[in-house]
């Protein structure tokens, strides 16, 4: 009788080993960390706004950082420089031509424009713009492409209400894998 | 019945050609003899003459080199190069192409694997780097190298290609150039790693996550959403590349590895994982890597790689020596899973055989395929075409342009008229054994 429980025990036990390393056993080394210590990183921002951080910034205040800090490679008031105009709305179907992705006939968020100001920008020295700054300038890009007005001030309320004239120009290629 | 002894006295010449303009059964060169050892090894293959007497070579009459700490290749092998687009470090991307006609085999060795950097490759020191998973998880955390180093791994085959590989087929003329220019940007690779899903079982993931966002840890701070989906499925963290550890361009210390996904998604030095309830709609997912249609109506979140395949020898710059028995050998490939079936066209797609495939046949990674022909000499057009196991085909030039439109000009080989170009590769080959890029 004895030994018959005992078997018991360790057919017991054998399947508990076995269904908990199926489960994924892992060995639990990652280290918790607080929301507030992964801040310096948490830079994603959301077409919602989600991740937006407080501050606020105009098209006349970003004109003066945009002279400083990105007029070398985009040129005067966005025109293109060595590199890519941030300002022009060609068409999407000219068949003259190609097409050019522009932020005002393509760039579907507002958003998408402080996030990677914010993340990329300037190029030699990404991240180191206050978010001030960063909204400021998405104030003055968005404002050059007559997309806000001239004294429209961007912040975490104002952006994400931003409506991109080709927000509705997208397919999910994949919605099933989604 | 025929035994295995029977069949291996049989000679090429008597089998019946496989399809017309000369191509042969791909059992071929499996079933012949000594006579096909010098076909398999090269690509000259006209009539030699009688060799010359053998004697000693210098290197076999003294004792060679030392043997190095790290293993260099042939000094005659070193301009078998990597083509850059962006040589002197402009502030804009740079491209590293793979040389597929130079190569052989299934995997790219890691010094030739494609890599692009939109700014340059950060000098990550190991030890300080770290991956961080948070967002709608139970438990943010935090993973090192070391600790990684300590969970269960896996080692997969994959390739990873960039969404604008092949982007020349979309100019409206064939642009004269290599397998290397044209198709350079994927390559093959053994990742091993951790399963993402062992680190999410650690965090625990709150059932309102959809998306994650992966972001890298180089300047710009690459940002990309790829679904949960795919996290729970077959993502990994690679830490291995062909079994040391991931090379600077492709992301040293840890990328993702999503395979048979956009290679752009497969973020390298990644440093942070947020789990969210919606895509983050980064730069580049919106702008970038999404495909205009010529209504102007965009593709987006065009994950796959799709079923694939073209020919590497012969093609151009790899000419063809005289008449005789050569073997046409490609890669093929399918994000959506193994490849079932290449077939062949000596004759630009009028009839087919079908080659053979390479064992072993991996999902998600390259696949050798080699059948061989008997070049007559005359005007030839060789095309591969794919199918892979869930049945989806590779498509002709032409539907591809029918759908999506192609440029109104040639632009620079370098350029990105269009993205996910998958379908067929047509090379000429005409009398003096030149290999032309046509369109057929």
């Amino acid at each position: 009788m004895f030994t018959r429980e005992f078997l018991t025990c360790a057919v017991v036990f054998v399947f508990v080993a076995v269904s908990s390393a199926a489960l994924g056993q892992t060995p639990s080394l990652g280290k918790p960390i607080n929301p507030t210590d992964i801040a310096a990183w948490d830079i994603s921002v959301l077409p919602d706004g989600t991740g937006l951080p407080p501050g606020s910034g105009t098209p006349a205040q970003g004109a003066s950082v945009y002279v400083q800090k990105c007029l070398m490679c985009h040129g005067v008031d966005g025109k293109g420089g060595p590199n890519n105009a941030l300002i022009g709305n060609p068409p999407l179907t000219d068949r003259e031509r190609d097409p050019v992705k522009t932020i005002a006939n393509y760039w579907p968020y507002a958003t998408t424009i402080f996030d990677f100001i914010r993340r990329t920008m300037p190029w030699q020295q990404p991240r180191s713009l206050t978010n001030e700054e960063v909204y400021s300038l998405t104030a003055y890009i968005l404002s050059l492409n007559k997309l806000i007005g001239e004294n429209d001030t961007m912040n975490a309320e104002t952006l994400p209400k931003v409506r991109m004239p080709n927000r509705d120009g997208f397919i999910v290629r994949y919605p099933d894998k989604i | 019945m025929k035994t295995t002894s029977d069949r291996l006295k049989r000679d090429w010449k008597d089998l019946e050609g496989a399809a017309r303009n000369g191509l042969l059964d791909r059992r071929a060169f499996l079933r012949g003899g000594a006579a096909f050892a010098a076909a398999i090894t090269g690509y000259s293959l006209a009539k030699p003459a009688a060799a010359e007497p053998l004697a000693d070579d210098p290197w076999s009459q003294v004792p060679g080199a030392n043997s190095p700490p790290y293993e260099k290749r042939s000094r005659h092998e070193e301009k078998i190069l990597r083509t850059l687009s962006n040589p002197n470090g402009e502030p804009r991307t740079q491209h590293a192409r793979s040389p597929h006609h130079l190569l052989n085999g299934t995997f790219t060795p890691n010094g030739l694997h494609f890599t692009i950097n939109h700014a340059g490759t950060p000098d990550i020191d190991p030890a300080k780097h770290h991956l961080v998973i948070h967002g709608l998880v139970k438990q943010p955390l935090v993973f090192t190298l070391d600790t990684l180093a300590r969970y269960p791994m896996v080692s997969r085959m994959a390739f990873v290609e960039c969404g604008g590989n092949s982007a020349p087929f979309f100019s409206k003329e064939p642009i004269q150039a290599s397998v290397q220019a044209l198709h350079g940007l994927v390559s093959c690779a053994e990742w091993t790693g951790v399963r993402l899903s062992t680190l999410l079982d650690e965090t625990g993931v709150d059932p309102k996550a959809k998306w994650f966002i992966a972001e890298g840890a180089d300047a710009p701070a690459l940002s990309r959403s790829v679904p949960v989906k795919k996290a729970l499925d077959d993502s990994m963290i690679a830490l291995y590349q062909n079994g040391e550890r991931i090379m600077p361009g492709n992301g040293y210390p840890m990328r993702l590895l999503l395979p048979g996904y956009e290679g752009n998604m497969n973020v390298k030095f990644l440093r942070r994982i947020k789990l969210v309830d919606q895509p983050g709609m980064s730069y580049y997912e919106t702008r970038t890597y999404t495909q205009l249609l010529p209504d102007g109506k965009s593709l987006q979140f065009n994950f796959l790689q799709e079923v694939k395949s073209f020919i590497t020898h012969p093609s151009p710059g790899l000419a063809l020596k005289g008449p005789g028995l050569y073997e046409i050998s490609g890669i093929a490939y399918s994000g959506n899973g193994r490849i079932a079936k290449v077939m062949v066209s000596a004759d630009g797609g009028q009839s087919w055989a079908q080659a053979a495939l390479q064992e072993p046949v991996l999902s998600k990674a390259f696949t050798r395929f080699r059948l061989p022909w008997k070049w007559n000499g005359g005007p030839a057009v060789l095309q591969s075409r794919a199918w892979d196991e869930s049945g989806d085909v590779q498509p002709t030039r032409a539907q591809i342009i029918a759908v999506r439109g192609e440029s109104k000009r040639v632009p620079p080989v370098t350029a990105f008229p269009g993205q996910h170009y998958n379908g067929i590769t047509t090379w000429a080959v005409d009398e003096n054994g030149e290999v032309k890029h046509v369109y057929a």
